[in-house]
């Protein structure tokens, strides 16, 4: 044997070594705890839902990137009118949709049609409600004119509900996902895993990973399992805080702790006795200790905040010294409100752990100021029934989830916290109609500290997201602006 | 025989109705609107109206509840709220982990408890008796959800000779779906072997005392061949009518150890159907419960009758 023919069997056989290793550094294993109900966004509220398919298997005009700023998507431009009223949109060349259609102005015109349909299911059908009329004025250009000019349209329009779908598979999507983005479904396992894989007729930049499967773990001892046997690469939302220390002290994982979109709040029925009074609400503001409860109920992960708003963004303001943790003050005020020996009330907690440990610590809290809580434990649809749409509650724990949601409080009695405020609505009003940033950004401000005046509920803190996944993974979100499992920068460095 | 079987027949079918109008009249008393859980904090009235429409759900509860029945008659069982596809292949799909599952813990069990039972019997009174019906004990204090953790632990991420979870499928061949399958069966049959352990061991012990053990023994066999030929066989009748009323035991701790392993089957069905309110499938899944125990009831009721002749008599007089 010659020399070369030496060498150039081993480097067959080297390359032959190295193939499984190669191989396996495209496919990623993801941990998630909760499995979507179906896998199509436009259709349920679903957090799962966006987990799956949200940059990944569909595409909206615009997309929302990791710090939660608004990106160009199947848009590559747009213009806005002088008044803010009409948004012309450029649309990507070359896009076709996972069954092979190629992406056309008429599939926007018919996405958003559809949302804003009588009839619709489209669980955040009031995105589109601004929307006054769409048009494709020709294949390549959407123009969608508004009822009035509306900051936030872009930003909605990032959202997993405006995703951008084809007739034929519409009423498929549930089940068969046919999208535009750079994954198509290969298989959903019910009960078990989704498999998706790189789309090869994908308009934009290729992905790195080759396929990817989503794993669904519910309970938080077998996620800790599955973590550490390797079963699973990667959980972007680790649902055992307790286990974190050990997985920070292992050098084979990574831990990150990031922010989501949930302000996580002590709601108030500001209609109901003796919430009305603004005195007794700024008292359980002063009475709740912020750092204990993060530390008992979340060991030690999360943000405190002072308003409704994710301290990540541009926009916040730092209100979490508006009422400072003061057990004096607090009964002082409940003195002054005529409650000089306290009262009772019921917090009715759902079933997360920051609910149910939280909620504990803060009726322990509440107690050393004369206040005693019943604690009622309800599951989410009673929660649902019955605090969030029966108003049949004193006080409850929950994150409020959906991105850039302050304007809930302007929905005045028809929102459960019942928070009627004149000015604060002529606050979100303006916002509505003016699209500058740093003008839409003081607004905002102004919103945060008008809502943490009125101590209209006691905020608590921001939700952490709590990332674990093997070492040399990279790209995966450490914040989660969206709720989505953002694949498509997620690549293997070893 | 014939009238025997007719009686019960319709006595199953009495109680399935009876119980398919009591899951449904739970089901409408429980809080939660299932159009509400899907479309979240975020929907409006008219989204929420369009959506109970679309599920059948503004129908009359009678109106439903015989709907259901026409389902149940024509052998489909509905279509899901939350994955909109018919029930009968959801169960489908995933009773191809659950019945294994079952399957592979009857047996465990029943290779674990009768040879301890036995044994303990045997040496009656003895260390070792003391030390097999102690870890019975255990095994009967201690629920199948901490034996799961436990067996993960040593086997999955300290020894890593399976995966923690989740289900190989049969189409990876039938030794992978087997290996996914094993720690599960083992945490659901350890409890049940414990009890099934006491159970024989005091069966035996029992049966021993017998006179043809005694004439057995008299012709010269010894203590351990009289046992094994003689005690045994008669000792495991009443071991198999605990056996069959381990069976709905069995059903669930499905839900709990197909949620720990992450296992794709029934229990897991059930368990998230609950957490969705997806109501069809959960009173779908109850009854086929239902009717699995009472078939399973049936099938032992009818195994008496055949064994021994005594029982048919005394069912007639009765009736």
């Amino acid at each position: 044997m010659t020399k070369l023919k030496r060498l150039a069997l081993a480097a067959v056989a080297a390359a032959a070594l190295a193939w499984p290793a190669m191989a396996a550094n495209t496919s990623l294993t993801m941990g998630m705890v909760l499995e979507p109900p179906h896998l199509d966004p436009t259709a349920g509220a679903a957090a799962a839902i966006d987990e799956v398919v949200y940059a990944n298997v569909f595409e909206g005009l615009t997309r929302i990137d990791s710090t939660g700023a608004v990106q160009p998507a199947l848009a590559r431009s747009w213009e806005i009118s002088e008044d803010g009223k009409v948004y012309t949109f450029k649309l990507a060349g070359g896009v076709t949709f996972h069954n092979g259609v190629p992406m056309t102005a008429d599939h926007v015109v018919f996405s958003f049609e559809r949302a804003m349909a009588e009839g619709s299911v489209n669980a955040q059908k009031q995105l589109f409600a601004p929307i006054e009329t769409v048009e494709a004025v020709d294949p390549a250009t959407v123009r969608i004119t508004l009822k009035n000019p509306f900051g936030a349209l872009l930003f909605n329009l990032g959202w997993g509900d405006a995703v951008i779908v084809e007739p034929s598979s519409a009423d498929t999507n549930k089940d068969q996902p046919v999208g535009t983005g750079p994954f198509k479904l290969d298989r959903w396992v019910k009960g078990d895993r989704v498999e998706i894989s790189a789309y090869d007729g994908y308009w934009g930049d290729k992905p790195a990973l080759a396929s990817a499967t989503f794993k669904f773990i519910s309970d938080p001892a077998a996620a800790v399992a599955a973590v550490l046997a390797g079963d699973v690469d990667a959980f972007a939302n680790f649902p055992a805080g307790e286990a974190l220390e050990q997985f920070r002290a292992d050098p084979r994982f990574e831990v990150t702790i990031g922010s989501t979109e949930g302000e996580t709040i002590l709601a108030i029925n500001n209609q109901q006795k003796p919430f009305d009074d603004v005195r007794v609400r700024r008292a359980l503001s002063h009475a709740i200790d912020r750092k204990a409860l993060i530390d008992g109920a979340m060991f030690g992960n999360g943000t405190p905040i002072g308003s409704h708003f994710a301290p990540h963004h541009p926009a916040y303001v730092d209100l979490t010294n508006r009422y400072p943790y003061d057990k004096d003050g607090a009964r002082k005020l409940l003195a002054e409100a005529g409650y000089p020996d306290g009262f009772s009330a019921t917090l009715k907690l759902p079933p997360p752990s920051y609910a149910r440990r939280g909620g504990e610590l803060i009726a322990a809290q509440l107690a050393e100021v004369g206040v005693k809580l019943e604690i009622i434990p309800v599951e989410w649809p009673q929660w649902l029934e019955q605090v969030f749409r029966g108003d049949d509650f004193d006080l409850t724990i929950v994150s409020h989830t959906e991105p850039m949601d302050i304007g809930i409080y302007a929905r005045g009695t028809d929102y459960y916290f019942n928070y009627v405020s004149d000015e604060f609505n002529a606050i979100i009003d303006k916002l509505n109609l003016t699209a500058e940033t740093e003008a839409r950004y003081a607004l905002m401000g102004d919103a945060q500290r008008k809502l943490a005046d009125d101590a209209v509920n006691v905020f608590l803190f921001q939700l952490p997201k709590l990332g674990v996944w093997k070492a040399g993974l990279e790209g995966l979100w450490e914040n989660s602006p969206v709720q989505a499992n953002d694949l498509t920068g997620v690549r293997w460095t070893q | 025989m014939g009238a025997f079987l007719l009686r019960r027949l319709l006595a199953l079918a009495a109680t399935l109705f009876g119980a398919s109008l009591v899951i449904f009249l739970v089901m409408e008393v429980l809080p939660g609107d299932p159009a509400a859980v899907i479309l979240g904090t975020g929907a409006r009235e008219d989204t929420l109206a369009a959506l109970r429409a679309q599920m059948g759900l503004d129908l009359p509860a009678h109106a439903r509840f015989l709907g259901w029945w026409g389902e149940i008659l024509t052998g489909s069982l509905g279509v899901s709220h939350t994955y909109g596809s018919p029930v009968t292949e959801l169960v489908g799909e995933r009773i191809g982990v659950t019945v294994p599952l079952a399957i592979m813990a009857i047996l465990l069990s029943t290779a674990i408890a009768i040879p301890a039972g036995v044994f303990a019997a045997a040496r009656h009174n003895t260390a070792a008796d003391a030390g097999v019906m102690g870890l019975a004990q255990l095994g009967v204090a201690v629920p199948n959800f901490w034996f799961a953790m436990l067996l993960i632990l040593v086997f999955a991420v300290w020894l890593g000779w399976v995966p923690a979870g989740g289900f190989a499928g049969w189409d990876k061949g039938w030794q992978a779906a087997v290996v996914s399958l094993l720690l599960p069966a083992l945490a659901l049959a350890l409890p049940q072997a414990a009890i099934l352990a006491r159970v024989t061991r005091s069966s035996v012990l029992e049966t021993m005392g017998e006179d043809y053990v005694r004439t057995a023994r008299a012709r010269g066999l010894t203590r351990v061949q009289a046992l094994w030929r003689h005690a045994v066989r008669n000792a495991l009748i009443p071991v198999v009518t605990i056996m069959g009323l381990q069976f709905s035991f069995l059903l669930v701790g499905t839900i709990i150890i197909e949620n720990v392993f992450y296992l794709p089957g029934v229990g897991r069905l059930m368990f998230q159907a609950i957490a969705q309110r997806d109501l069809i499938v959960v009173q779908s899944l109850l009854l086929i419960m239902v009717a699995a125990v009472v078939t399973v009831n049936f099938a032992v009721d009818v195994a008496y009758v055949l064994l021994d002749p005594r029982l048919r008599l005394r069912g007639r007089g009765d009736g």
